[in-house]
């Protein structure tokens, strides 16, 4: 009779050998970081968790002056905050999932070099803690929505708001996979960590947050555009809560969007795997 | 029959290494940025010189590696306590790293039957922000147990924590010794079959650090528990162990007995050596010290052949220095350690010395060891400065001679390892 290991540590050589139960076994961890996250982050501040809602509000309202009311970027049919302010809290998802995540190895050094847990526990409760600082900003946007229609605001919800749920999980798999993907880099390039900081917020000026697409007239700008992964979930997540004419849904690029966003994230779960190993070596 | 008999004895077995290597690179992994990789690899591919390699330096290239453990072949049964001892660098601590998953190996396999936990990690994961009892949910998660397994030991880890009162305070609010009280506490209860342990029990006053010991022992005679124990303190070794691996350059020299095993290790002590004069020219210093302002040049036992003492005779040490920057008040303090290094007793002689760079300096002293029991001995010298705030700074460090002490009282028997090495004169009896 073969004997049986609990455990057998070997040079990892098989490209897929995720072992996702032994992520499961550690689902405990995966909820008491998210919680520890969401417990301390605002900890010894003075607005404390106001800070969650402050963010979104805040740049909107700064969007509206300067993109709403000088730059003229929002469309006339629905109030130009409420606009901003979707574009803002989607974005915050997609942006907050990968920078959050893109300091997995490098952030969690300390412990991941004392002691041995599945390494992809941290970024699925990355994603659990941004899901639901998502979810807090949202609800502030249905409020702001609920006010604004009760003071004479117009817009239309279609039915496009039903697959907000589809459209969340997209985001943030989509975070997810650039995430881990630099994440892993990092281990041995510190510059891509510069450039997460900034290059986020460049990239937001190449989806549609604080514009819509259907703005943009020149056709090869336009696909250009519609290829950025963000800009179809964008679109279609303001189409859902505003209405037509303030975004577009092309179900066609709204599944390379979805294509891009699974092979990201396969990309992504095989190098964060084959490092996950032996970054304690490099980093 | 046979067959059946090698079942067995496969069942018994906890941890089960087979020709486990672990490789690293030398020099610099990397440039650490990508445009200076991207530099070398454009360079290799023209076959020019890397623009990113220091002149006139040996170039380290891809193949130079280094072998942190060379072939360790290794099985544990079950409910053993393995000591490892081993000097810096000769593989310990990659091994405890390959063990607890922390890096992977480059060649081999470690098969494991149970789970096993680290004490290198006490205290990992806890956040000053959340209160005792949170990061006892956090830290056990963090350490494999589930969130029903700690609920179940909570009351018996606060119990043993002895921080009850301040269990719902914020961590950071923790004096030092609470905090790793309650870090322990969470580790001692884990239910793990396999324990590691690298000189944990040097944290946390005496009274905790006993209680601890017997919660481990007290486990692992209950729930048969394989404990390897990685030390430099050889009484620790002593008492925790029945076996030892003693490890050099990454290989496994010696497995067995542990009184064997320790001696092995002493003799392979790169600073043991039974002369009576020892020139330091030659021996490197530990890396805090790479520019003291003193060099100790030499020491030696004047008019002596040899290392060995009797309890009559006194030891004449001539200590020789130079200064390579500008000293003042320059203290020394001869430390006396039996020979696996367990401190005695030291002798501080205070301002001997002040000089410019370039002075040389001596000093010759007597020792009395009438109150030395027989066995080897070991001295470190520590030449000291007070800084403006009062610390004691270390200006130079070094082992010193080594000695042996040959009689002792011939019709009393003594026992050092319960009576210690000093025999003391002169207590006063004034009634019987």
């Amino acid at each position: 009779m073969e004997k049986k290991w609990t455990a057998v540590i070997r040079p990892k050589r098989k490209l897929l050998d995720l072992n996702l139960k032994e992520v499961w076994k550690y689902k405990d961890l995966i909820w008491l970081f998210a919680r520890r996250d969401i417990a301390t982050r605002y900890k010894q501040t003075v607005l404390g968790p106001l800070w969650f809602i402050i963010q979104p509000l805040m740049s909107s309202v700064i969007y509206t002056i300067a993109f709403g009311t000088i730059a003229g970027t929002a469309p006339g049919n629905v109030p130009s905050y409420l606009f901003y302010l979707i574009g803002t809290v989607s974005w915050g998802l997609f942006s907050g999932c990968l920078s959050a995540t893109s300091n997995t190895f490098v952030g969690n050094a300390g412990i991941f070099g004392k002691v041995y847990f599945p390494r992809l526990v941290t970024p699925i409760s990355t994603l659990l803690t941004q899901t639901f600082n998502f979810l807090i900003q949202f609800g502030i946007y249905l409020i702001m929505s609920l006010i604004l229609y009760l003071t004479g605001g117009t817009f239309h919800i279609t039915w496009i708001a039903a697959m907000t749920p589809i459209l969340m999980l997209e985001l943030a798999l989509l975070g997810l996979g650039c995430g881990i993907i630099i994440s892993s880099l990092t281990t041995k390039y510190r510059d891509l960590q510069i450039l997460v900081g900034f290059g986020v917020s460049l990239v937001m000026y190449l989806s549609p947050v604080v514009y819509f697409v259907a703005e943009v007239e020149n056709p090869v700008l336009h696909t250009l555009l519609m290829i950025n992964p963000v800009t179809p979930i964008i679109e279609m997540f303001r189409y859902g809560w505003l209405g037509a004419g303030t975004g577009v849904v092309e179900w066609g690029y709204w599944g390379i969007s979805w294509g891009i966003t699974i092979i990201l994230l396969f990309i992504g779960i095989i190098i964060f795997n084959k490092i996950e190993k032996n970054f304690m070596d490099t980093v | 029959m046979e067959e059946k008999i090698l079942e067995n004895n496969e069942q018994d077995i906890a941890i089960k290494i087979t020709g486990l290597k672990k490789r690293y690179r030398l020099g610099t992994i990397g440039g650490g940025t990508l445009v200076g990789d991207i530099q070398s690899w454009w360079a290799r591919v023209r076959h020019k010189e890397d623009p990113n390699s220091k002149i006139g330096s040996k170039q380290y290239s891809k193949h130079e590696t280094f072998m942190a453990l060379d072939g360790i072949d290794l099985t544990v049964k079950k409910g053993e306590k393995l000591g490892i001892i081993g000097h810096n660098g000769a593989g310990k601590s990659t091994l405890l790293k390959l063990l607890s998953r922390v890096t992977g190996p480059t060649e081999g396999e470690i098969c494991l039957d149970g789970r096993i936990s680290s004490m290198l990690e006490v205290g990992t994961g806890f956040n000053g922000e959340l209160t005792g009892r949170e990061n006892i949910y956090l830290n056990g998660a963090i350490l494999g147990m589930s969130k029903a397994e700690v609920d179940r030991k909570m009351d018996s880890i606060i119990e043993f924590s002895e921080v009850r009162q301040f269990i719902d305070t914020p961590v950071k609010r923790y004096s030092s010794g609470m905090y790793v009280k309650l870090a322990f506490s969470v580790a001692a209860h884990l239910d793990s079959e396999i324990l590691i342990m690298d000189e944990v029990l040097a944290v946390g006053d005496m009274n905790f650090q006993k209680k601890c010991l017997d919660k481990m022992s007290q486990v692992s005679e209950d729930e048969v528990r394989t404990i390897l124990y990685v030390s430099h303190n050889m009484n620790t070794i002593r008492q925790l162990c029945d076996r030892c691996i003693v490890l050099d350059h990454g290989k496994i020299i010696f497995n067995g007995d542990v009184e064997e095993a320790i001696a092995i290790y002493l003799k392979a002590d790169p600073h043991h050596v039974d002369a009576p004069k020892i020139d330091y020219n030659q021996i490197p210093r530990v890396k805090w010290l790479k520019d003291p302002p003193i060099r100790t040049v030499s020491a030696e036992f004047v008019g002596k052949e040899d290392i060995k003492f009797t309890r009559e005779e006194k030891m004449r040490i001539l200590l020789k220095w130079e200064t390579d920057r500008d000293v003042e008040n320059v203290h020394l303090r001869v430390e006396m350690l039996k020979h696996d290094k367990t401190p005695i007793g030291s002798y501080i002689m205070e301002n001997i010395f002040s000089g410019k760079k370039g002075d040389k300096g001596h000093i010759e002293f007597i020792i009395d060891n009438s109150n030395f029991v027989g066995g080897k001995y070991r001295m470190i010298y520590s030449f000291f400065v007070n800084d403006e705030f009062g610390n004691s700074m270390e200006v130079d460090s070094v082992f010193g001679l080594n000695f042996e002490i040959t009689s002792y009282d011939s019709n009393l028997v003594w026992v050092p390892r319960y009576w210690g090495n000093l025999k003391f004169d002169n207590f006063e009896i004034i009634d019987k």
